[in-house]
């Protein structure tokens, strides 16, 4: 089997979670009363407190960079005719815990935010939670398209690019994402082999011997 | 500070309880014998503690991984690169990765369930190219015991009559996916074999115990379910617990094996990690299975008067000869699956199809061969998904047309419905040469955070192993080339990187540790895991291996642990134990 190339390709373990960073330390305010927080899947005993550790912090976004996350996510993911938008997915959500259990995200995205902020500032004289939808969709063009962005917009870029992939992981892991992809698995079933009509739609059939051999199923 | 013993003296008292430490208790629960079982991590049960069949959405980080979980929140190993306390260090200029699982059952809860019997070649390689070092034994002495393991544990196959990948006993396999039918053509006109793949899990009944696949591809998270993949402790530690002989003793850290004057094993001291006390268990023998590099730790934290050279080292190969499967790989996308339809893929938890090793070594520029694993399809989403979008979708026409890289919105929503499950991708896992100046010893001012001296890895690449990466990376390229992929990593291989060779260790296949030979004075154990220098010591993990052959080694590990946990059975019958 291929665990290790296979999380390559989907990216985990690219970024691995690393020291919590200073600043983001556990709430030490006595009101922040916090439940221990319920999985549905193993934790070992180290990992569970980790897990509360990491639940119990404050947030690690402010309000004003929140609001903004929640509309680049909704420009990058909106509603469509086949799905929901980011925000109804609850990626900011997701963004918040991601940076707290990655931190090698916090100073590229709070960085990102705050450089987008100026961009808008100079341009529009508001932050980009401020501006008018067109003024925001105009930003965004000249930080979305990597082979075109001008150079000087290349930091933008390189934060886009960030926002785009939290926000594509974020959304296709939720369930409104993976029934939008289409992944038909995770259930039990009996695999009888590749459907015929799609064996017949590349021209491929099995083998004599594959058919002979293999495991099959009456369905 | 006091050290606790435990007065029920044991007839075996086994460190370790992966495959090598599951297979000995049960075969020595099952013959009568009294065991106690170490585990330096948690207990674990695969009916309780339970990841498998869970939603994307249930984990927090979406599956990403952790130091608790390298391989993803819903992999069944708990700890893996990096555990908290237990440094090791490496001297400079080298690297080691060491996994180590810290869990009853240890790795086999995760691993791949690839289950290659050695071939008669791969026990004497040393008469056929002159390097490292026969086995003691040959495939015939250990073909029983494959058989029997196959027929205990379950495995799927095919018996292709192929000289060094033996026949076995096998439960059908499944059929190929659809990449792997893509990937089938492409080997063939590159003249790589593709057959069934190897792994033990059930695609029909075995016994009333467990039940059969259903086609989640979810066995790195175990199966908890149907119990229908082999774990050591679904299928070996649990069944053998019935039997009332076996004690099992979680969370202890062993420290030294115990020896008395005439230099024979008496047991074993640990530390409790939930207590923090110190603990000896006696036993009539003493089996270590920690795996390869801790095993043989533990043999050179054992000395004594008898054995100043740490235990069963008056050879001084403990810790020499480690070495690990050599890795390369690529992958990328097929254009022909964009935009494909939809519909359960999942399958067993792995690939449906290998290429076992398909070539003579007189025509080639290194020894020794790899076999070649595949991947590829329509997996379940989780953290990562859809990253790097902005590399392919100015890349390649969506429906029709050509969109600038990057964007947002619903034209990039479509594209991420239009690439998804194109993906494919290719792994050699080849033997290495197993070289005397390979080793992990004791650092002499490290210890962990229990007081016990921690190893130093000093391991280094040969050519051998850098040629054969290389012979990797120029076959998955034309492969890759012939099905028309586009690759999308691993492509960038040269001798400045050793050709895309992964570090040491991170193919966690090491082994080689406290070979077995017929020498004393250049191995520690002879052919039945025992060793030379203490009779009533046997080493039952991969640090018994002289060499490892191409093959994943944990069905030569569990056909090497049923063999000299029933020659324990045996001599002790006979009183020599």
């Amino acid at each position: 089997m291929n665990r290790r190339e296979s999380l390559k390709i989907l990216g985990i373990g690219a970024i691995s979670a690393g020291v919590i960073a200073e600043g983001c330390k556990p709430s030490d305010k006595k009101d922040a009363k916090t439940n221990d927080p319920e999985f549905t899947y193993d934790r070992a005993k180290e990992e569970l407190e980790r897990e509360k550790q990491l639940l119990a912090q404050d947030k690690f976004f402010t309000k004003e960079e929140m609001a903004t996350i929640t509309i680049l996510v909704d420009i990058i993911i909106p509603k469509d005719e086949v799905s929901g938008s980011a925000t109804d997915a609850k990626v900011p959500d997701f963004i918040e815990f991601i940076v707290k259990d990655m931190p090698s995200h916090q100073v590229p995205m709070r960085g990102g935010l705050r450089w987008l902020d100026m961009q808008c500032l100079s341009r529009y004289g508001k932050a980009f939670r401020e501006c008018d939808a067109k003024q925001q969709i105009e930003m965004v063009d000249l930080i979305a398209y990597p082979n075109k962005a001008k150079f000087e917009m290349s930091q933008g870029v390189a934060f886009f690019n960030r926002m785009r992939n939290l926000t594509a992981s974020g959304f296709y892991t939720s369930e409104i994402g993976v029934a939008d992809i289409g992944y038909a698995g995770n259930t039990p079933n009996q695999w009888n082999g590749v459907p015929d009509e799609v064996l017949k739609q590349y021209g491929l059939s099995y083998t004599e011997k594959e058919l002979k051999e293999c495991v099959k199923f009456d369905s | 500070m006091e050290i606790k013993k435990q007065s029920k003296k044991y007839d075996a008292v086994i460190v370790g309880s992966g495959a090598g430490g599951g297979m000995a208790a049960y075969t020595l629960a099952k013959a009568g014998l009294k065991v106690c079982l170490l585990e330096a991590g948690a207990m674990y049960d695969p009916q309780k503690n339970i990841t498998q069949l869970k939603n994307p959405w249930e984990s927090p980080r979406r599956g990403a991984s952790t130091k608790f979980r390298p391989f993803g929140d819903f992999d069944a190993c708990y700890y893996g690169w990096d555990v908290e306390g237990e440094p090791y260090t490496k001297a400079p200029g080298t690297e080691w990765d060491w996994w180590r699982a810290r869990m009853l059952g240890g790795r086999t809860n995760h691993w791949g369930r690839i289950s290659l019997r050695f071939g008669p070649k791969d026990f004497k390689r040393k008469s056929i190219d002159g390097l490292g070092e026969d086995w003691p034994i040959g495939y015939e002495d250990v073909k029983p015991f494959y058989d029997r393991v196959d027929k205990l544990i379950g495995i799927f196959g095919t018996n292709e009559g192929l000289e060094n990948d033996p026949d076995g006993f096998f439960l059908p396999p499944p059929k190929p996916r659809l990449h792997e039918l893509f990937i089938k053509k492409a080997a063939a006109t590159s003249g790589v074999r593709v057959i069934p793949s190897r792994l033990s899990i059930l695609t029909q009944k075995l016994n009333d115990d467990r039940g059969v696949c259903f086609f989640c591809g979810q066995c790195n998270r175990n199966c908890s379910m149907a119990k229908a993949d082999f774990s050591s402790t679904n299928v070996l530690i649990y069944p053998a617990l019935a039997t009332g002989n076996i004690d099992i003793v979680a969370n202890a850290m062993v420290r030294e094996v115990l020896t008395n004057d005439e230099g024979l094993a008496t047991g074993v001291s640990y530390i409790n990690k939930d207590d923090m006390m110190e603990y000896q268990v006696t036993g009539r023998t003493v089996i270590l299975a920690a795996s390869a590099c801790e095993s043989s730790r533990l043999l050179l934290n054992s000395k004594s008067k008898r054995h100043p050279n740490g235990l069963a080292n008056s050879s001084d190969v403990v810790g020499r000869y480690l070495h690990d499967s050599t890795g390369a790989s690529m992958g990328g996308v097929l254009p022909q699956l964009f935009d494909r339809k939809r519909y359960n893929e999942d399958g067993v938890g792995g690939m449906h199809v290998y290429s076992p090793w398909w070539l003579d070594n007189k025509k080639l520029d290194f020894p020794r061969g790899y076999h070649i694993e595949y991947w590829g399809g329509m997996g379940q989403p989780a953290y990562g998904f859809g990253g790097g979008i902005e590399g392919m979708n100015g890349k390649f026409a969506v429906r029709g047309t050509q969109k600038e890289a990057g964007g947002y919105g619903k034209s990039l929503k479509e594209d991420y419905r239009f690439f998804y499950g194109a993906s494919v991708g290719m792994a050699g896992r080849g033997e290495a040469i197993p070289l005397y100046d390979n080793r992990c010893e004791i650092d002499p001012s490290v210890v962990d955070k229990y007081g016990i001296p921690v190893l130093k890895f000093n391991v280094k690449w040969s050519e051998h192993e850098i040629l054969q990466a290389k012979h990797m990376k120029e076959t998955f390229d034309e492969m890759m080339h012939n099905m028309g992929a586009i690759v999308t990593w691993g492509g960038d291989y040269n001798k400045e990187n050793n050709y895309g060779l992964e570090s040491p260790g991170k193919i966690i296949h090491e082994a080689g540790t406290a070979r077995m030979g017929n020498d004393p004075k250049t191995s520690a154990l002879n052919k039945y895991n025992q060793a030379h220098d203490c009779k009533n010591l046997f080493v039952m993990d991969g640090a018994a291996f002289t060499s490892q052959a191409d093959k994943n080694i944990t069905w030569t590990i569990l056909a090497l642990a049923m063999r000299a946990s029933e020659y324990i059975v045996s001599e002790m019958k006979k009183q020599n134990l």
